[in-house]
């Protein structure tokens, strides 16, 4: 195999080899499922090999109360096209499970009033919550660090927000969400409109900071990586410890194209860093919306945030005004 | 070989079938607002090309002088316009017969014989158009300007108006689940978007608040839900496809609510949505007796008005042709209007009509 296969920027290096079984599994808890078999498809975009799969109780539970919320939203989706297979297949980015209207305020509504959206959402939420301890728990048994966990957590922070923490404070599910693709869109713009312009909301300043930083940093870190591979640089956490030519180069590079480089360890701190920080950032602009800033813009203003522009264009005013 | 092949083939194909989606890069922008705000308009030259074809106005007859004999003197059963002259009453019959029913003619509206006969339902339902112009020019200058309009504002040759709204009952739901808030579907009110498809009944009929933004930084009075954003939303979507604008033709989005950086049209707006719920509640929304079943919505509600009645994705109706000063009857309030209100009385009347002895319905 030709070192510069590394060159391409698809994957065209594939090993193959007796499957990897894994590591013993401490006794007294469930075994790993399924034979695992070697996909040539799935080795052009990662391992070639596939399974075999933990499931576990956590796992088992998580998925049941997922499918549960999952049937929920799609079966009400459904009904809302009485029932019709063709119209639910053409209109399914329309459709929704709506929140309960503002007059229910935080009481159970009736079901088909917004009942069955917050019990989508009670599932939903267990179902995802079960499923960050089963990922802390896979990431213990092996003997890992909890990243992946607590980068799943900041995640879990916005959606509570979003549906449940931010409602509760402002004393209505009505406020929350909706579970469909254009409503939810919708739903996005109207928050901004209501509250007057989320983009001069400092805390999704941040985000949309660490949103793009994160897509320039994976770029910058894929980059070098795949630019080095030839020199072996794509053994990265190896060369933490003991830096090759590989990670040399990539370190010259940045330090003459910038004059500053991280290292093998840390560029790995800023993209979870970023990644982390751009929902837990999110999060709290969502939080402070509506309970205690009711208008971005005129905050912005008051703070000197916001520019004033030349008038351009003859002076308006509210007719509302003018007739009181 | 076949393979590479197959392969280039698909993605030129798809390449081609992605770059279909787009339009020419020929839309021009006009500039509306300070510099880097984004406040433009773009239209393409063609899209243009193609409505002010469609814009063009009907010529009017040379004008006639306001002299006796009076229309009322003439003809029975003349409630509006009775004080023109004959010659002026005549050349308007026939300038509405032109510009609402081309092809049927005067027996559109009128009983073969018995002009003065209410007995067809468009000859009540005309009367009160009739009266309604002379509203909308008399009292809305707010929104016509000088322009004014006139039946063919809004008829363009067509019995009934091109662009009309009932009440949007929406698809039909099932009974225990699928309850939508009046939203979540294609809705053709807000340029098919998911959001409320009853935006017209709640804002245009009804007056539900349409302002959602708070005027203060922290929390005050302004409770208003998420949900009302998105109804207002919604009456938004519909103004800027009726009028073939973009928000920035009203508003500087980055501050939508402020008045002090909207432009001028903005206020025309505002006087456009009190008009057209002025115009739905008084005149429109209380015809509903005396249409026949087909002329009526789903729920059974009378044709109304919207923005796109008049405009029809120009942001001035017919480019700003003024057809009404070549008819100033239509502008002033006839002075017998507080009788025109359709009472349930004549109402009723019409829609017996085929029972009634035709003198005695000219009587009324």
């Amino acid at each position: 195999m030709a070192v510069n296969e590394y060159q391409n920027i698809f994957t065209r290096v594939q090993v193959t080899g007796p499957a990897e079984e894994g590591i013993e599994l401490p006794k007294g808890i469930w075994e790993r499922q399924g034979t695992p078999f070697f996909s040539y498809w799935l080795g052009k975009i990662g391992d070639a090999q596939v399974g075999p799969f933990y499931l576990g109780t956590f796992g088992l539970l998580s998925l049941a109360f997922g499918l549960t919320a999952f049937e929920i939203i799609g079966f009400n989706m459904w009904a809302s096209v009485n029932w019709n297979p063709i119209e639910f297949v053409r209109q399914l980015f329309w459709l929704a499970l709506e929140p309960p209207a503002a007059e229910h305020g935080l009481s159970i509504p009736p079901l088909n009033e917004g009942g069955w959206w917050l019990l989508a959402g009670f599932f939903l939420t267990i179902s995802i919550v079960l499923w960050w301890f089963r990922m802390y728990r896979r990431a213990r048994q092996l003997g890992l660090g909890t990243h992946t966990a607590w980068a799943f957590a900041a995640a879990i922070w916005l959606y509570l927000v979003l549906g449940f923490i931010r409602p509760v404070l402002m004393g209505s599910w009505s406020e929350a969400v909706p579970f469909g693709v254009f409503p939810h869109l919708d739903w996005t713009a109207a928050f901004s409109l209501r509250y007057g312009n989320l983009f001069y909301n400092p805390f999704h300043m941040l985000s949309i900071v660490f949103l793009y930083g994160s897509v320039l940093l994976f770029a910058m870190h894929g980059a070098t990586i795949l630019a080095t591979a030839r020199y072996g640089a794509e053994r990265e956490i190896e060369q933490i410890v003991d830096r090759g030519t590989g990670s040399e180069r990539a370190a010259l590079f940045w330090r003459w194209t910038m004059g500053f480089n991280a290292s093998m360890e840390s560029i790995h701190r800023w993209a979870w860093w970023f990644a982390v920080l751009c929902p837990l950032t999110g999060g709290i602009g969502i939080l402070l919306t509506g309970t205690v800033v009711d208008n971005w813009y005129l905050w912005a203003v008051k703070h000197g945030v916001a520019p004033a522009y030349p008038a351009m264009l003859p002076a308006t005013a509210d007719p509302l005004m003018g007739a009181n | 070989m076949i393979k590479q092949w197959f392969a280039k083939t698909v993605s030129i194909a798809l390449g081609v079938v992605l770059l279909a989606g787009c339009e020419p890069p020929t839309a021009e922008s006009t500039q509306n607002g300070f510099r880097g705000t984004g406040m433009l308009q773009l239209e393409q030259p063609k899209v243009r090309e193609a409505k002010v074809a469609a814009n063009q106005v009907p010529a009017a007859s040379p004008a006639l002088p306001a002299t006796p004999p009076y229309a009322k003197d003439v003809y029975q059963n003349v409630q509006v316009l009775g004080d023109l002259g004959v010659g002026q009453f005549t050349r308007l019959m026939a300038a509405m017969t032109q510009w609402v029913a081309p092809e049927e003619g005067c027996n559109y509206c009128h009983v073969t014989g018995n002009l003065a006969s209410d007995d067809i339902y468009t000859k009540v339902v005309s009367r009160r158009m009739l009266q309604m112009t002379q509203h909308i020019n008399a009292n809305w200058n707010d929104h016509v300007g000088e322009t004014g309009v006139t039946c063919y504002t809004c008829h363009r040759g067509n019995n009934v108006p091109a662009e009309i709204w009932f009440e949007d009952p929406g698809p039909r739901s099932a009974a225990k689940a699928g309850w939508r808030d009046n939203q979540n579907t294609p809705a053709p009110v807000a340029a098919m978007a998911s959001l409320p498809y009853d935006s017209l009944s709640r804002y245009l009929l009804g007056d539900e608040e349409i302002r959602v933004i708070g005027n203060t930084a922290l929390p005050s009075t302004n409770t208003s839900p998420i949900k009302a954003t998105e109804g207002t939303y919604s009456l938004m979507m519909h103004m800027s496809d009726a009028l073939g604008v973009n928000c920035t033709f009203c508003h500087n989005t980055r501050a939508m609510a402020d008045w002090t950086q909207s432009t001028p049209q903005r206020v025309t707006a505002w006087y456009g949505i009190e008009m057209a719920r002025d115009l739905n509640v008084d005149y429109l929304d209380p015809l509903q007796p005396v249409y026949p079943e087909h002329r009526l919505g789903d729920l059974g509600d009378a044709p109304k008005a919207n923005c796109a009645t008049c405009h029809q994705g120009v942001n001035k109706p017919l480019y700003g042709a003024a057809m009404v000063k070549d008819f100033p009857s239509l502008t002033v309030e006839a002075s017998t209007s507080a009788m025109g209100q359709v009472s349930s009385e004549a109402a009723s009347a019409v829609a017996t009509s085929e029972a009634v002895d035709r003198q005695e319905a000219e009587g009324i």
